[in-house]
Order: structure tokens, then C-alpha cells, then sequence
């Protein structure tokens, strides 16, 4: 993947989160690596179990006990991972901020959501009083929430769950964020409530010139809003690249599935090329690509080992022996 | 397929909930609050075809579903099958009805029970009508596991075993073990992943043609929908806002409100972006409709009529139908500027 040219963006290296089940240990995010450069979107794409939103609370610190994080989160020099509670408290919801899928569970019940905005104010800036509560109203008006000055006081039960996503936006972006990590914002909106919200996220970044890692099982939310992306199955990332080159030539045979997956529009009643199988328990992986089960390319060498994420083309990684056959089948778009 | 009997015909549906009834209310007078899910729904569904119902949550499209098989009564209207007001069966009829028509939950989880093995859910199934002598359950447990390609292994199994695709192929299998002709499917594939919902979908279309089933497809993805359903009904806030064939749904909306839907759905091509929200605004109460347009307060287009009148379903030709003032909306030679 592209470099990170200087201290500024983010960079993720052999990221591995680990957890101890009664059915043994569960690798759920292994060896990622990605970097984030300022001003991208860069989504993380993948079914349930993936790994993605796993991957997300990593880079925030957010796995409990009994989970394991290893590996680097480079950002502005300084490692995530190693860094004490402390400074690692300065850095959240001031440098990077995260949204949820559920607004109202991460939302307080019980204090009025002015207050909440205020809350983030009080804990990363000096402001006073009256200055929190002016920037709070400015922050409702930016992500778009009528009325700003009355809404302030009411409580999240009175928002409907469009406005609670605005609501937990405003919070994240209190302190101008120079990140903004985001688990499924949008996937329990409705459609024309999704659409405002993702053209929402767009105009923020290019106001406030901040990156956003948005976490998705949505591929036409990831072909609407990002730049680049990285698709994940069973915990690993399997391919990166631009939106545009990965929509159009897919190297990996499970974005390629991924992609004839999703209905369209030209071709009404005909069969759609699902992925036959389903993704294993990431307690029971198989031996060798954890793809070759439920893939039409595999051959002899994918049940034996595991390919790595190697470059194949400009920009482009991908973790499959065969990714020239399955750059060279047939379009699936 | 416009010609024929339709087997299943909604006419004039009316369904309210009752909200809270607040002491203040009481005692000032006022009438408790109620939800209106369904006001006034016309439809038709033809024998052998899939109707897709389409909206966004709270429109009414689950209660419609529910209502189809007599899981709920309408408050006011009638809902036909084969001619017949399902709502005035004689018992021996309902019985024959509710074979006949088969409901299939988003939710197979809480639809199956957790402590039946699918043998004896299917065997209860083909138990309860009748279905075969005693005897031939087993081989036709067994053909129907094959028919919704489940392992024969499956038999001896409970829900909690499989994963969330093979719990929609029970259900899927259950409800054609009585050999209905109506499949009431309510948000079918929501709850799975892309590549297993392709899977079901799939399944769904094969056996539609091999069985002849009509199919009447709930869902929120525009996407599925306009893949699986030979017409689309697009509902809004209890109200039928527009029927059409799927094609001609998707390529000239004739409803403002189809419209912004087709828009505001993400495009799967990235280089085929645009930056404008289709909609603005949100959703109405339900418990508070407006007088006119329930789309009105969101709808570009609008004009004064729109607010105090309520517009019905009319035809559109080239077996449209809208429920707009603006009956030009979308026609292929006057298009207004969207």
C-alpha cells in the first residue's frame, strides 16, 4: 500500500487481536496492515466475522480482556498500542473520533445531548461556559440537525435514528478530528436517511480535511463514499486498492464473489453468483487459504499454505496464488 | 399476466395500533393516538407472479404482509383470495387457506422452535394437513431437504446447528411442505450476508419456477427487490405510492418519492458518484399524518395541492400506476427537471 509520506496519517502494521473462547483461541484480526493517508476514506469491507469492525476498535484500543492486541498503530509518530492510558485518553475524541452502528446504545440516555457534545469540549479544550455552548449549537448546525438551539436540550429517545447519527457525528467531531473511525454508521438508517448521511460524512471530510476509516458490509456504500478499500475474510485482508481498480478487476476470487453477489439491475430474474458455502469459524480455520473451501480457483497449493498479501499490480495487494486467473475471468460487473 | 383473476387482491386496507392514551388526553377529551400503518392499500397480486412490496421502515409493508395471511384482521377493507373475503372463511376454509398460503419471517431464529429437530418441525407441518399417510413422511422430509439443498443429515438436527442461511432454508422448506400457492416473504434475506442472501435468492427463484409459486417478496433493498419481482409496489407511510412492472419501476419512476428511493440507493459503480442527498427530511409521524401527500413534506415537486389533498392511485399507462398530482411526473416526454 501507499507509504505514509510523513507523521501525518495513519498506519497500521501486523495488527493482531486475539481472543480465548472455550473453543480455543480466535485470531480475530491477523496481521493487518494499512495506512490511511490525510484526507482519504478508506473503507474496510467484509461479511459478518470478518474482522473489520475487530480491526477498528484495535486501532482505538477499545478490545477488553480477555482480548489480545498486538502490533503497531502508528499515529503522528507515536504507537497506539504502546501508549499509556494516559496519553492514549488526550489522543481519543480529540486527534481521532469513532461513530457507532447503534446511536442510541452509544449515546447516554440520560443527559440531554447538548451536554454531551459538551462533555468533549470540556475533557480536550479550555473553553468556558458559554463557549462550549455556542460551539455545540454550530456543530448542529453543520451535520445538518434543525432547530439547533431547542434540540440541544432534549434527549436522545426524542431524536429519530437519522438525527441520533448526526447527533453522535457532532460529538465525534467536537475537537476537529484529524481521523474519524466510523463501524457502520449507516447500516441501521434507512436507505434515503443513509444517502444524507454518507453525503454528510463526504462534506465534513473535505471541510475539515480529516481521514475517515469507515467499516462496511455494504459495497455500495464503499463504492458511494471511498477512495480506497480493503477487504477482509476470516480476520485477514485479503486485497487493497483504489475503489475504482478493485470494482473493476477484482484479483481476489472472494471479491470477486463479493461483487456478483450483489443484485443489479440489468439482468431481472436471473441467478446471481453467489459464493457457495459459508465463512468458516474462525476457531476451526481450514489449513491454507481460509478462502479454498468456497473458492473455484483453489488448487492443491491453497489447501497446503497460505498466500500472502503481495502486490500485483499498482496500488493493488492481494492474497491469492491465482490472482492473474481471476484478474483474467470473465467480468463480473 | 394483467388479464387474469389475480389470486390475492387488497382492496381499500385500513389498519391502525393504538398508541399511548395519556391521562392528559383523557381528560382533555382527544381521541387516544393511533399508529396508521395501513390507510387505505390497494393491490392485486396475479397467480405466478412475484410482487415486490418496497419501502422504507414503518411504511406499512410487515403489517400488509401480516395482514395478507390473516396474521392480523384490517380494521376496515378486504382482503380476497381467489375471489373470497379471507376475513369471513368458514373454519373447514381458513384451514384450506392457511395451507394454501405460507408466511416466511425475517427472523428464522425466533420463527423456528429451538427445541424441535427439523424432522419433527417438517413432520408437524405435513402432520397437521394431512398432507401424506404416516408412513411416506420420512421420504418426503427427505425430498424436501433436497428441494432446499440441505443435507440429509439435516434432518435429525436443531435450529441452533445451522447457520443463518440454512435456518431461512428450514423455513423455507417448512412452509413448502404443505404445498402452498402463495409464499409470503417478509424481509427474507435481511438478516443474512451478501453472498449467503444470493444463495436463498437463488433458491427462491428456482423453486418458483419449478413449483409455480406466487410470490409476494417484502423488503427494504430496492436492489433485491428489482432483481427478484416481476412488479414492485412502492409503499410510503401506509400508503401505496406507486405499482409498476420492475423495469419500467427502475428505469421511469412515475412517483417523486420512487424516484428519490432509486437515487438515495448506493450506485455500485464508484466512478458513477454524485454528491447531492436525494431526499431531504425525514419521515413523518405515523401518528400524525399529514392531510395531503403523506411524501409531501419531503417531495421536490411540491405544490399547494399536494398539502391539502391526497392523491390516489391512478394508471400511468404501460402498467404504471402513481399516487401523485403531478401525473406527468416522470413520463418519458415531459420530464420536469429533477
Amino acid at each position: 500500500m501507499m507509504p505514509a509520506s510523513d507523521n501525518s496519517g495513519l498506519v497500521v502494521r501486523g495488527l493482531t487481536t486475539t481472543f480465548e473462547t472455550a473453543r480455543g483461541q480466535a485470531i480475530a484480526a491477523a496481521d493487518i496492515d494499512f495506512d490511511v493517508a490525510p484526507g482519504e476514506v478508506v473503507g474496510l469491507v467484509g461479511e459478518s466475522g470478518s474482522g473489520k469492525s475487530v480491526t477498528l476498535r484495535s486501532v482505538m484500543r477499545l478490545i477488553r480482556e480477555p482480548g489480545k492486541v498486538t502490533g503497531r498503530v502508528e499515529w503522528g509518530g507515536r504507537d497506539l498500542v504502546a501508549m499509556s492510558d494516559e496519553e492514549l485518553r488526550r489522543v481519543r475524541g480529540s486527534e481521532i473520533a469513532m461513530i457507532f452502528q447503534e446511536p442510541m446504545t452509544a449515546l447516554n440516555p440520560v443527559l440531554p445531548v447538548g451536554l454531551q457534545i459538551e462533555e468533549n469540549l470540556r475533557a480536550h479544550t479550555g473553553l468556558g461556559r458559554r463557549e462550549r455552548r455556542a460551539r455545540a449549537l454550530e456543530l448542529m448546525t453543520i451535520v445538518g440537525i434543525p432547530d439547533a438551539e431547542r434540540r440541544l436540550n432534549e434527549y436522545p429517545h426524542q431524536f429519530s435514528g437519522g438525527m441520533r447519527q448526526r447527533a453522535m457525528i457532532a460529538i465525534a467531531l467536537a475537537c476537529s478530528p484529524k481521523l474519524l473511525l466510523a463501524d457502520e454508521p449507516t447500516t441501521a438508517l434507512d436507505v434515503t436517511i443513509q444517502d444524507q448521511i454518507l453525503k454528510l460524512l463526504l462534506d465534513l471530510r473535505d471541510r475539515l480535511a480529516m481521514s475517515v476509516v469507515l467499516v462496511t458490509h455494504d459495497l455500495g456504500v464503499v463504492a458511494a463514499t471511498c477512495d480506497r478499500m480493503a477487504v477482509m475474510y476470516a480476520g485477514r485482508i485479503v486485497e487493497t486498492g483504489t475503489v475504482v481498480d478493485v470494482f473493476a478487476q477484482p484479483r481476489h476470487p472472494y471479491t470477486r464473489g463479493l461483487l456478483g453477489s450483489v443484485p443489479r439491475g440489468r439482468a431481472v430474474r436471473t441467478m446471481l453468483s453467489s459464493i457457495d458455502g459459508t465463512p468458516p469459524s474462525l476457531t476451526d480455520l481450514p489449513d491454507g487459504c481460509a478462502f479454498h473451501p468456497r473458492c473455484s480457483f483453489a488448487t492443491e497449493q491453497c489447501r497446503r499454505e497460505r498466500p500472502p498479501l503481495a502486490p500485483v499490480a499498482a496500488g493493488r495487494l492481494a492474497a491469492c496464488f491465482h490472482h492473474e486467473r481471476v484478474a483474467a475471468a470473465e467480468a463480473i460487473l | 399476466m394483467s388479464t387474469a383473476r389475480p389470486i390475492l387482491s387488497i382492496d381499500g386496507v385500513t389498519k391502525r395500533f393504538a398508541g399511548p392514551y395519556s391521562l392528559t388526553r383523557r381528560l382533555s377529551g382527544k381521541p387516544p393516538l393511533a399508529v396508521h400503518a395501513l390507510s387505505d392499500v390497494n393491490l392485486e397480486v396475479n397467480r405466478g407472479e412475484t410482487l415486490g412490496i418496497v419501502g422504507e421502515s414503518g411504511c406499512g409493508k410487515s403489517t400488509l404482509a401480516r395482514c395478507m395471511v390473516r396474521l392480523l384482521d384490517p380494521d376496515s377493507g378486504a382482503i380476497r383470495f381467489e375471489g373470497k373475503d379471507i376475513a369471513e372463511l368458514k373454519p373447514s376454509e381458513r384451514r384450506g387457506f392457511n395451507r394454501r398460503v405460507q408466511m416466511i419471517f425475517q427472523d428464522p431464529y425466533s420463527s423456528l422452535n429451538p427445541r424441535m429437530t427439523v424432522a419433527q418441525m417438517l413432520g408437524e407441518a405435513l402432520g397437521v394437513h394431512k398432507m401424506r399417510p404416516k408412513a411416506e413422511i420420512p421420504d418426503r422430509i427427505a425430498e424436501l431437504l433436497d428441494l432446499v439443498r440441505l443435507p440429509q443429515d439435516a434432518a435429525g438436527r436443531y435450529p441452533h446447528e445451522f447457520s443463518g442461511g440454512q435456518r431461512q432454508r428450514i423455513g423455507i422448506a417448512r412452509a413448502l411442505a404443505v404445498e402452498p400457492d402463495v409464499i409470503v416473504a417478509d424481509e427474507l434475506v435481511s438478516a443474512l450476508d451478501v453472498s449467503v442472501q444470493a444463495q436463498v435468492v437463488n433458491l427462491l427463484l428456482q423453486l418458483q419456477e419449478k413449483l409455480q409459486l406466487t410470490v409476494v417478496f417484502v423488503a427494504h433493498d430496492l436492489r433485491l427487490v428489482r432483481h427478484i419481482s416481476h412488479r414492485v409496489a412502492v409503499m410510503y407511510l401506509g400508503q401505496v405510492m406507486e405499482v409498476s412492472p420492475s423495469e419500467a419501476l427502475f428505469t421511469s419512476p412515475r412517483h417523486p418519492y420512487s424516484k428519490a428511493l432509486l437515487d438515495a440507493a448506493p450506485e455500485l459503480d464508484p466512478t458513477r458518484r454524485n454528491r447531492t442527498a436525494a431526499t431531504r427530511g425525514e419521515l413523518p409521524s405515523p401518528m400524525n399524518l399529514p392531510v395531503g401527500c403523506p411524501f409531501a413534506g419531503r417531495c421536490p415537486h411540491v405544490f399547494e395541492r399536494c398539502l391539502i389533498e391526497r392523491p390516489v392511485l391512478t394508471p400511468r399507462g404501460n402498467g404504471q400506476h402513481a399516487a401523485c398530482h403531478l401525473t406527468e411526473f416522470g413520463a418519458p416526454e415531459a420530464r420536469p427537471n429533477a
